[in-house]
Protein backbone atom coordinates (compact mmCIF):
# COMPACT_ATOMS: atom_id res chain seq x y z
CA UNK A 1 0.00 0.00 0.00
CA UNK A 2 1.21 3.25 -0.66
CA UNK A 3 1.55 5.93 1.70
CA UNK A 4 0.17 9.37 1.20
CA UNK A 5 2.21 12.24 0.39
CA UNK A 6 0.46 14.40 2.18
CA UNK A 7 1.01 12.79 5.76
CA UNK A 8 4.09 12.95 7.19
CA UNK A 9 5.88 9.85 9.27
CA UNK A 10 7.62 9.05 12.32
CA UNK A 11 10.40 6.26 12.38
CA UNK A 12 8.06 4.35 14.49
CA UNK A 13 6.20 4.16 12.12
CA UNK A 14 2.98 6.70 12.83
CA UNK A 15 1.72 8.99 10.68
CA UNK A 16 0.60 12.77 11.10
CA UNK A 17 -1.82 14.65 9.36
CA UNK A 18 -1.37 18.45 8.38
CA UNK A 19 -2.70 20.10 11.26
CA UNK A 20 -6.12 22.21 11.19
CA UNK A 21 -7.17 24.79 13.57
CA UNK A 22 -3.76 23.53 15.48
CA UNK A 23 -5.45 19.97 15.59
CA UNK A 24 -3.42 17.28 13.79
CA UNK A 25 -4.42 13.34 13.14
CA UNK A 26 -2.40 10.28 14.34
CA UNK A 27 -2.26 6.27 12.98
CA UNK A 28 0.05 4.05 12.02
CA UNK A 29 1.05 2.89 8.58
CA UNK A 30 -0.23 0.53 6.44
CA UNK A 31 3.78 -0.91 6.77
CA UNK A 32 2.99 -1.60 10.40
CA UNK A 33 -0.31 -2.40 10.48
CA UNK A 34 1.12 -5.36 8.10
CA UNK A 35 3.64 -6.13 10.53
CA UNK A 36 1.48 -6.34 13.47
CA UNK A 37 -1.00 -9.05 11.69
CA UNK A 38 -4.41 -8.41 12.55
CA UNK A 39 -5.00 -5.72 15.34
CA UNK A 40 -7.18 -7.16 18.43
CA UNK A 41 -6.90 -4.70 20.70
CA UNK A 42 -6.19 -1.09 21.20
CA UNK A 43 -5.66 1.03 24.14
CA UNK A 44 -5.23 4.89 23.14
CA UNK A 45 -4.50 7.90 24.86
CA UNK A 46 -7.69 9.69 26.42
CA UNK A 47 -8.93 12.96 25.71
CA UNK A 48 -7.23 15.48 27.62
CA UNK A 49 -3.90 13.62 27.89
CA UNK A 50 -0.92 14.78 27.12
CA UNK A 51 1.41 13.17 24.94
CA UNK A 52 4.74 13.39 24.06
CA UNK A 53 7.02 12.54 20.90
CA UNK A 54 8.82 9.61 20.91
CA UNK A 55 7.17 8.50 23.75
CA UNK A 56 4.36 5.85 24.46
CA UNK A 57 0.89 6.49 24.51
CA UNK A 58 -1.07 3.03 24.34
CA UNK A 59 -0.76 -0.29 23.25
CA UNK A 60 -1.39 -1.96 19.92
CA UNK A 61 -2.19 -5.61 20.46
CA UNK A 62 -2.29 -8.05 17.72
CA UNK A 63 -2.32 -12.18 17.56
CA UNK A 64 0.81 -12.23 18.47
CA UNK A 65 2.37 -9.48 20.47
CA UNK A 66 1.84 -6.21 22.20
CA UNK A 67 3.61 -3.11 20.41
CA UNK A 68 3.43 0.34 22.12
CA UNK A 69 2.06 3.21 20.77
CA UNK A 70 4.41 5.92 20.27
CA UNK A 71 2.81 9.80 19.81
CA UNK A 72 4.74 11.16 16.46
CA UNK A 73 4.07 14.87 18.15
CA UNK A 74 3.41 16.52 21.66
CA UNK A 75 0.43 18.08 22.45
CA UNK A 76 -2.91 17.52 24.45
CA UNK A 77 -5.39 14.38 22.76
CA UNK A 78 -8.86 15.79 21.58
CA UNK A 79 -9.91 12.77 20.66
CA UNK A 80 -9.64 9.07 20.26
CA UNK A 81 -10.91 6.70 17.77
CA UNK A 82 -13.96 5.25 19.35
CA UNK A 83 -14.38 3.26 15.93
CA UNK A 84 -10.86 1.39 16.48
CA UNK A 85 -11.12 0.61 20.09
CA UNK A 86 -14.65 -0.99 19.55
CA UNK A 87 -13.23 -2.80 16.03
CA UNK A 88 -9.57 -3.11 16.27
CA UNK A 89 -9.38 -4.58 12.70
CA UNK A 90 -9.76 -1.42 11.21
CA UNK A 91 -6.41 -0.28 12.03
CA UNK A 92 -5.41 -3.51 9.34
CA UNK A 93 -8.35 -2.60 6.83
CA UNK A 94 -7.62 1.19 6.22
CA UNK A 95 -4.82 2.38 8.42
CA UNK A 96 -5.08 5.77 6.70
CA UNK A 97 -8.59 6.47 7.10
CA UNK A 98 -11.55 4.81 9.48
CA UNK A 99 -8.19 3.40 11.20
CA UNK A 100 -7.18 6.49 12.58
CA UNK A 101 -5.99 6.44 16.14
CA UNK A 102 -6.43 9.81 18.07
CA UNK A 103 -6.18 13.73 17.00
CA UNK A 104 -3.84 15.99 18.79
CA UNK A 105 -4.05 19.58 19.86
CA UNK A 106 0.15 19.80 18.35
CA UNK A 107 1.88 22.21 20.89
CA UNK A 108 5.65 21.04 19.47
CA UNK A 109 6.70 19.04 16.52
CA UNK A 110 10.03 17.03 16.21
CA UNK A 111 12.17 17.94 13.34
CA UNK A 112 13.18 14.35 12.02
CA UNK A 113 9.10 13.58 11.05
CA UNK A 114 9.70 12.09 7.45
CA UNK A 115 7.91 12.73 4.00
CA UNK A 116 6.13 9.85 2.40
CA UNK A 117 9.36 9.61 -0.23
CA UNK A 118 11.62 9.69 3.23
CA UNK A 119 9.37 6.97 4.88
CA UNK A 120 8.99 4.84 2.24
CA UNK A 121 13.18 4.69 1.77
CA UNK A 122 13.44 3.42 5.53
CA UNK A 123 10.64 0.81 5.34
CA UNK A 124 12.41 -0.53 2.02
CA UNK A 125 15.31 -0.39 3.51
CA UNK A 126 14.48 -3.14 5.89
CA UNK A 127 13.55 -0.98 9.19
CA UNK B 1 28.34 -23.53 9.40
CA UNK B 2 25.95 -21.64 8.09
CA UNK B 3 23.41 -19.46 10.08
CA UNK B 4 21.37 -19.16 7.43
CA UNK B 5 17.66 -20.34 8.23
CA UNK B 6 16.93 -23.30 6.50
CA UNK B 7 14.48 -23.10 3.43
CA UNK B 8 11.77 -25.52 2.85
CA UNK B 9 10.98 -27.52 -0.89
CA UNK B 10 8.26 -24.33 -1.19
CA UNK B 11 10.57 -21.37 -0.19
CA UNK B 12 10.11 -19.80 -3.44
CA UNK B 13 5.73 -20.64 -3.68
CA UNK B 14 5.57 -19.04 -0.38
CA UNK B 15 7.13 -15.48 -1.67
CA UNK B 16 5.07 -15.58 -4.71
CA UNK B 17 2.08 -16.24 -2.58
CA UNK B 18 2.91 -13.14 -0.24
CA UNK B 19 3.70 -14.58 2.71
CA UNK B 20 5.03 -13.02 5.57
CA UNK B 21 7.99 -15.41 6.89
CA UNK B 22 9.27 -16.10 10.14
CA UNK B 23 12.64 -17.92 11.42
CA UNK B 24 11.08 -20.79 13.30
CA UNK B 25 13.31 -23.07 15.16
CA UNK B 26 15.95 -22.26 12.49
CA UNK B 27 13.71 -22.51 9.41
CA UNK B 28 12.17 -19.98 7.34
CA UNK B 29 8.40 -20.51 7.57
CA UNK B 30 5.70 -18.52 6.35
CA UNK B 31 3.93 -17.00 9.54
CA UNK B 32 0.65 -16.14 7.39
CA UNK B 33 -0.35 -15.08 3.75
CA UNK B 34 -2.93 -12.51 4.43
CA UNK B 35 -5.14 -12.27 7.75
CA UNK B 36 -4.39 -15.04 10.19
CA UNK B 37 -8.05 -14.38 11.52
CA UNK B 38 -8.98 -15.37 8.19
CA UNK B 39 -6.56 -18.39 7.37
CA UNK B 40 -7.84 -19.83 10.70
CA UNK B 41 -11.46 -19.45 10.04
CA UNK B 42 -11.17 -20.95 6.89
CA UNK B 43 -9.27 -23.83 8.19
CA UNK B 44 -12.78 -24.16 11.12
CA UNK B 45 -15.08 -24.18 8.06
CA UNK B 46 -13.60 -24.96 4.84
CA UNK B 47 -9.74 -26.10 4.18
CA UNK B 48 -6.25 -25.02 4.83
CA UNK B 49 -2.83 -25.96 3.42
CA UNK B 50 -0.07 -25.85 5.45
CA UNK B 51 3.80 -26.65 4.72
CA UNK B 52 5.43 -28.39 7.99
CA UNK B 53 8.56 -29.47 6.27
CA UNK B 54 9.93 -28.24 9.43
CA UNK B 55 8.83 -31.23 11.39
CA UNK B 56 11.91 -33.91 11.79
CA UNK B 57 11.16 -37.03 10.46
CA UNK B 58 13.33 -40.53 11.93
CA UNK B 59 12.67 -43.93 10.49
CA UNK B 60 13.55 -46.96 12.64
CA UNK B 61 13.58 -50.24 10.43
CA UNK B 62 14.13 -53.91 11.56
CA UNK B 63 13.17 -56.71 13.87
CA UNK B 64 13.68 -54.76 17.00
CA UNK B 65 12.69 -51.66 15.90
CA UNK B 66 9.32 -51.89 18.54
CA UNK B 67 11.67 -52.99 21.46
CA UNK B 68 13.94 -49.77 20.66
CA UNK B 69 10.80 -47.87 20.22
CA UNK B 70 9.41 -49.16 23.60
CA UNK B 71 12.50 -48.10 24.98
CA UNK B 72 12.94 -45.06 24.26
CA UNK B 73 9.60 -43.87 24.28
CA UNK B 74 7.19 -43.73 27.18
CA UNK B 75 4.24 -45.18 25.21
CA UNK B 76 3.30 -48.72 24.45
CA UNK B 77 4.34 -49.14 20.61
CA UNK B 78 4.21 -52.93 20.79
CA UNK B 79 0.22 -52.16 20.73
CA UNK B 80 0.61 -49.84 17.07
CA UNK B 81 -1.02 -51.53 14.57
CA UNK B 82 -0.07 -51.32 11.10
CA UNK B 83 -1.26 -48.45 9.67
CA UNK B 84 -2.07 -46.64 12.83
CA UNK B 85 -0.56 -43.53 14.74
CA UNK B 86 0.36 -43.09 18.19
CA UNK B 87 0.73 -39.49 20.06
CA UNK B 88 3.74 -40.09 22.81
CA UNK B 89 6.88 -38.22 24.82
CA UNK B 90 10.28 -38.85 24.94
CA UNK B 91 11.05 -38.66 28.49
CA UNK B 92 14.56 -37.93 29.89
CA UNK B 93 15.70 -40.56 32.61
CA UNK B 94 14.55 -37.89 35.45
CA UNK B 95 11.33 -37.78 33.93
CA UNK B 96 11.27 -34.79 32.00
CA UNK B 97 9.97 -34.36 28.60
CA UNK B 98 12.27 -34.21 25.98
CA UNK B 99 9.74 -34.02 23.20
CA UNK B 100 6.19 -34.95 21.93
CA UNK B 101 6.16 -37.15 19.32
CA UNK B 102 4.00 -39.16 16.84
CA UNK B 103 4.85 -43.03 15.64
CA UNK B 104 3.37 -44.06 12.43
CA UNK B 105 4.12 -47.81 12.12
CA UNK B 106 4.51 -48.05 8.29
CA UNK B 107 4.97 -51.90 7.74
CA UNK B 108 5.46 -54.78 10.08
CA UNK B 109 9.55 -54.04 11.23
CA UNK B 110 8.89 -50.20 9.81
CA UNK B 111 8.42 -46.65 11.88
CA UNK B 112 8.74 -43.06 11.49
CA UNK B 113 8.98 -41.07 14.35
CA UNK B 114 7.83 -37.47 13.73
CA UNK B 115 9.49 -34.76 16.45
CA UNK B 116 8.73 -30.87 16.49
CA UNK B 117 11.12 -29.06 14.50
CA UNK B 118 12.74 -27.67 17.85
CA UNK B 119 13.58 -31.10 19.27
CA UNK B 120 14.47 -33.11 15.62
CA UNK B 121 18.07 -33.31 16.62
CA UNK B 122 17.59 -33.85 20.10
CA UNK B 123 15.15 -37.05 19.35
CA UNK B 124 17.09 -38.08 16.74
CA UNK B 125 20.45 -38.36 19.22
CA UNK B 126 18.18 -39.83 21.67
CA UNK B 127 16.75 -42.21 19.60
CA UNK B 128 20.28 -43.06 17.74
CA UNK B 129 21.54 -43.97 21.59
CA UNK B 130 18.79 -45.57 22.61
CA UNK B 131 18.40 -48.12 20.32
CA UNK B 132 21.91 -48.88 20.12
CA UNK B 133 21.48 -52.47 21.60
CA UNK B 134 19.14 -53.63 19.46
CA UNK B 135 18.69 -55.06 15.89
CA UNK B 136 17.35 -52.02 14.60
CA UNK B 137 18.51 -48.95 12.34
CA UNK B 138 17.89 -45.08 13.14
CA UNK B 139 17.51 -42.93 10.14
CA UNK B 140 17.90 -39.77 9.98
CA UNK B 141 14.74 -38.95 7.15
CA UNK B 142 14.83 -35.22 7.76
CA UNK B 143 15.85 -34.38 4.33
CA UNK B 144 13.93 -36.71 2.93
CA UNK B 145 10.45 -36.08 2.82
CA UNK B 146 8.32 -32.42 2.98
CA UNK B 147 5.11 -32.37 4.59
CA UNK B 148 2.09 -30.83 3.50
CA UNK B 149 -1.20 -31.07 5.66
CA UNK B 150 -4.84 -30.11 4.60
CA UNK B 151 -7.05 -29.40 7.77
CA UNK B 152 -10.45 -28.60 7.95
CA UNK B 153 -14.10 -30.28 7.32
CA UNK B 154 -13.35 -30.04 3.22
CA UNK B 155 -10.16 -31.44 3.46
CA UNK B 156 -11.53 -34.94 2.66
CA UNK B 157 -13.27 -33.82 -0.05
CA UNK B 158 -10.18 -32.42 -1.48
CA UNK B 159 -7.98 -35.14 -0.82
CA UNK B 160 -10.35 -37.65 -2.63
CA UNK B 161 -10.06 -35.96 -5.35
CA UNK B 162 -6.80 -36.49 -6.11
CA UNK B 163 -6.63 -39.83 -4.98
CA UNK B 164 -7.88 -43.43 -5.10
CA UNK B 165 -6.87 -44.21 -1.57
CA UNK B 166 -9.68 -45.53 0.46
CA UNK B 167 -9.53 -42.24 2.88
CA UNK B 168 -13.25 -43.18 4.02
CA UNK B 169 -11.41 -46.45 5.73
CA UNK B 170 -8.54 -44.32 7.10
CA UNK B 171 -9.30 -43.29 10.62
CA UNK B 172 -8.06 -40.39 12.75
CA UNK B 173 -4.89 -41.43 13.51
CA UNK B 174 -4.00 -43.47 10.62
CA UNK B 175 -1.52 -43.95 7.69
CA UNK B 176 -0.60 -45.76 5.10
CA UNK B 177 1.39 -45.02 1.97
CA UNK B 178 -0.61 -44.39 -1.02
CA UNK B 179 -0.28 -41.44 -4.18
CA UNK B 180 -2.35 -38.12 -4.13
CA UNK B 181 -2.12 -36.44 -7.65
CA UNK B 182 -0.03 -38.73 -8.67
CA UNK B 183 2.82 -38.16 -6.17
CA UNK B 184 3.50 -41.27 -4.20
CA UNK B 185 2.79 -40.29 -0.80
CA UNK B 186 2.19 -41.20 2.89
CA UNK B 187 -1.68 -40.43 3.76
CA UNK B 188 -2.04 -39.77 7.79
CA UNK B 189 -5.10 -38.77 8.99
CA UNK B 190 -3.49 -36.64 11.88
CA UNK B 191 -3.08 -32.80 12.10
CA UNK B 192 -2.77 -29.88 15.02
CA UNK B 193 -6.11 -27.71 14.36
CA UNK B 194 -8.84 -29.41 16.30
CA UNK B 195 -10.40 -30.32 12.62
CA UNK B 196 -10.47 -33.76 10.31
CA UNK B 197 -7.42 -33.40 8.14
CA UNK B 198 -4.75 -35.42 6.31
CA UNK B 199 -0.58 -34.72 6.76
CA UNK B 200 1.06 -35.76 3.60
CA UNK B 201 4.77 -36.64 3.55
CA UNK B 202 6.07 -36.52 0.42
CA UNK B 203 9.67 -36.25 -1.56
CA UNK B 204 11.06 -32.90 -1.15
CA UNK B 205 10.94 -33.41 -5.67
CA UNK B 206 7.28 -33.48 -5.38
CA UNK B 207 6.14 -31.05 -2.69
CA UNK B 208 5.67 -27.91 -5.32
CA UNK B 209 3.53 -30.31 -7.82
CA UNK B 210 1.69 -31.55 -4.19
CA UNK B 211 1.02 -28.32 -3.51
CA UNK B 212 -0.26 -26.89 -6.80
CA UNK B 213 -2.46 -29.93 -7.04
CA UNK B 214 -4.15 -29.25 -3.50
CA UNK B 215 -4.48 -25.30 -4.06
CA UNK B 216 -6.40 -26.35 -7.49
CA UNK B 217 -8.39 -29.12 -6.14
CA UNK B 218 -9.29 -26.72 -3.22
CA UNK B 219 -10.70 -23.84 -5.25
CA UNK B 220 -14.27 -23.23 -4.79
CA UNK B 221 -14.22 -25.30 -1.65
CA UNK B 222 -12.35 -21.70 -0.01
CA UNK B 223 -9.04 -23.74 0.60
CA UNK B 224 -6.38 -21.30 1.42
CA UNK B 225 -2.78 -21.30 2.71
CA UNK B 226 -2.14 -20.93 6.03
CA UNK B 227 0.49 -19.85 8.36
CA UNK B 228 2.13 -20.85 11.28
CA UNK B 229 0.69 -17.80 13.19
CA UNK B 230 -3.08 -19.58 12.55
CA UNK B 231 -1.59 -23.22 13.06
CA UNK B 232 -1.01 -22.03 16.78
CA UNK B 233 -4.42 -20.59 17.03
CA UNK B 234 -6.14 -23.67 16.22
CA UNK B 235 -4.12 -25.71 18.30
CA UNK B 236 -4.42 -22.99 21.37
CA UNK B 237 -8.41 -23.95 20.86
CA UNK B 238 -8.26 -27.25 20.06
CA UNK B 239 -6.23 -27.44 23.78
CA UNK B 240 -3.44 -29.25 22.34
CA UNK B 241 -0.28 -28.49 24.22
CA UNK B 242 3.41 -26.94 22.34
CA UNK B 243 6.33 -27.77 23.33
CA UNK B 244 8.33 -24.87 24.92
CA UNK B 245 4.87 -23.84 26.08
CA UNK B 246 2.53 -26.40 28.11
CA UNK B 247 5.52 -29.16 27.43
CA UNK B 248 9.21 -28.63 28.89
CA UNK B 249 11.76 -30.48 30.38
CA UNK B 250 11.23 -29.37 34.03
CA UNK B 251 7.97 -30.77 33.84
CA UNK B 252 7.37 -35.11 33.57
CA UNK B 253 3.90 -36.27 31.60
CA UNK B 254 2.43 -36.42 34.94
CA UNK B 255 2.96 -32.68 35.85
CA UNK B 256 1.59 -32.06 32.21
CA UNK B 257 -1.79 -33.93 32.75
CA UNK B 258 -0.87 -36.86 30.28
CA UNK B 259 0.35 -39.14 32.59
CA UNK B 260 -1.76 -41.71 30.54
CA UNK B 261 0.56 -41.48 27.84
CA UNK B 262 2.71 -43.19 30.19
CA UNK B 263 2.56 -47.04 30.01
CA UNK B 264 4.22 -48.54 32.74
CA UNK B 265 2.46 -51.86 32.14
CA UNK B 266 4.83 -52.27 28.71
CA UNK B 267 6.95 -55.29 28.90
CA UNK B 268 10.93 -54.06 30.12
CA UNK B 269 12.20 -51.27 31.18
CA UNK B 270 11.88 -47.97 29.29
CA UNK B 271 14.17 -45.06 29.58
CA UNK B 272 12.62 -42.66 32.85
CA UNK B 273 10.83 -45.19 34.41
CA UNK B 274 11.63 -44.81 37.72
CA UNK B 275 11.81 -41.42 37.77
CA UNK B 276 7.94 -41.15 36.39
CA UNK B 277 6.65 -43.77 38.61
CA UNK B 278 7.80 -41.51 41.21
CA UNK B 279 6.22 -38.55 39.55
CA UNK B 280 2.97 -40.75 39.18
CA UNK B 281 2.87 -41.53 42.76
CA UNK B 282 3.49 -37.92 44.00
CA UNK B 283 0.74 -36.53 41.52
CA UNK B 284 -1.83 -38.60 42.94
CA UNK B 285 -0.70 -37.71 46.88
CA UNK B 286 -0.05 -34.01 46.14
CA UNK B 287 -1.44 -32.65 42.84
CA UNK B 288 0.44 -30.89 40.93
CA UNK B 289 -0.67 -27.56 39.37
CA UNK B 290 -3.23 -28.07 36.55
CA UNK B 291 -3.47 -27.05 33.22
CA UNK B 292 -6.61 -25.21 32.66
CA UNK B 293 -8.17 -22.93 30.33
CA UNK B 294 -8.88 -18.99 30.91
CA UNK B 295 -11.39 -17.04 29.02
CA UNK B 296 -10.97 -13.23 29.14
CA UNK B 297 -13.99 -11.42 30.05
CA UNK B 298 -12.13 -8.19 28.79
CA UNK B 299 -10.30 -7.72 25.50
CA UNK B 300 -6.45 -8.09 26.58
CA UNK B 301 -4.35 -11.33 25.81
CA UNK B 302 -2.55 -13.45 27.90
CA UNK B 303 0.78 -14.11 26.96
CA UNK B 304 3.02 -16.73 27.75
CA UNK B 305 4.34 -16.37 31.30
CA UNK B 306 2.17 -14.07 32.31
CA UNK B 307 1.32 -14.62 36.29
CA UNK B 308 -2.19 -16.44 36.73
CA UNK B 309 -3.31 -14.27 40.24
CA UNK B 310 -6.46 -14.65 42.55
CA UNK B 311 -6.83 -12.50 45.83
CA UNK B 312 -3.41 -10.65 45.04
CA UNK B 313 -1.18 -14.08 45.16
CA UNK B 314 -0.06 -15.92 42.16
CA UNK B 315 -1.71 -18.86 41.16
CA UNK B 316 -0.44 -20.28 37.96
CA UNK B 317 1.32 -18.93 35.10
CA UNK B 318 -0.15 -18.66 31.07
CA UNK B 319 1.48 -21.60 28.77
CA UNK B 320 0.21 -19.78 25.42
CA UNK B 321 -2.68 -17.12 25.12
CA UNK B 322 -3.84 -15.54 21.74
CA UNK B 323 -7.11 -13.82 20.83
CA UNK B 324 -9.58 -17.31 19.65
CA UNK B 325 -11.34 -16.01 16.24
CA UNK B 326 -13.90 -18.51 17.08
CA UNK B 327 -14.67 -17.11 20.42
CA UNK B 328 -14.14 -14.05 19.97
CA UNK B 329 -12.51 -13.29 22.77
CA UNK B 330 -8.73 -13.79 23.96
CA UNK B 331 -8.05 -17.21 25.86
CA UNK B 332 -5.01 -18.74 27.43
CA UNK B 333 -3.96 -22.27 28.59
CA UNK B 334 -2.43 -21.81 32.19
CA UNK B 335 -0.72 -24.07 34.52
CA UNK B 336 -3.03 -23.20 38.01
CA UNK B 337 -2.81 -24.41 41.44
CA UNK B 338 -5.34 -27.54 41.97
CA UNK B 339 -7.31 -24.83 44.88
CA UNK B 340 -8.20 -22.44 41.58
CA UNK B 341 -8.37 -24.90 39.00
CA UNK B 342 -11.92 -26.21 39.01
CA UNK B 343 -14.24 -24.46 35.84
CA UNK B 344 -16.02 -21.39 37.19
CA UNK B 345 -13.25 -20.70 39.80
CA UNK B 346 -14.26 -16.99 40.87
CA UNK B 347 -11.82 -14.04 41.35
CA UNK B 348 -9.15 -16.02 39.20
CA UNK B 349 -7.44 -13.48 36.91
CA UNK B 350 -4.05 -12.79 34.69
CA UNK B 351 -1.70 -9.96 35.45
CA UNK B 352 -1.45 -8.10 32.61
CA UNK B 353 1.11 -5.70 32.37
CA UNK B 354 0.64 -4.87 36.00
CA UNK B 355 -3.24 -5.34 35.53
CA UNK B 356 -5.24 -7.55 37.03
CA UNK B 357 -7.45 -9.23 33.96
CA UNK B 358 -10.54 -11.32 35.28
CA UNK B 359 -11.04 -14.74 33.27
CA UNK B 360 -13.03 -17.36 33.38
CA UNK B 361 -11.60 -20.83 34.35
CA UNK B 362 -13.18 -23.41 31.93
CA UNK B 363 -11.94 -26.71 30.81
CA UNK B 364 -9.80 -27.57 27.93
CA UNK B 365 -10.55 -28.04 24.91
CA UNK B 366 -11.80 -24.37 24.37
CA UNK B 367 -13.29 -25.71 21.27
CA UNK B 368 -14.25 -29.18 19.76
CA UNK B 369 -15.75 -29.97 16.17
CA UNK B 370 -19.63 -31.26 15.55
CA UNK B 371 -18.48 -34.72 14.11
Amino acid sequence: MSNPQQLRYSKEHEWLSAAEDGVATVGITAFAANALGDVVYAQLPAVGDTVTAGETCGELESTKSVSDLYSPVTGEVVEANQDVVDDPSLVNSAPFEGGWLFKVRVSEEPEDLLSAAEYEQLTLSGN
Amino acid sequence: MSNAPRLTALDALHRSLGATMTDFAGWDMPLRYGSERDEHNAVRTKAGLFDLSHMGEITLTGPEAVKALDYALVGNISTVGVGRARYTHICREDGGILDDLIVYRLGETEYMVVANASNAQVVLDALTERAAGFDTEVRDDRDAYALIAVQGPESPAILASLTDADLDGLKYYAGLPGTVAGVPALIARTGYTGEDGFELFVSPAHAVELWQALSKAGEGRGLVPCGLSCRDTLRLEAGMPLYGHELTTSLTPFDAGLGRVVKFEKEGDFVGRAALEAAAERSASNPPRKLVGLVAEGRRVPRAGFPVVAGGQVVGEVTSGAPSPTLGKPIAMAYVDAAHAEPGASGVGVDIRGTHEPYEVVALPFYKRQK
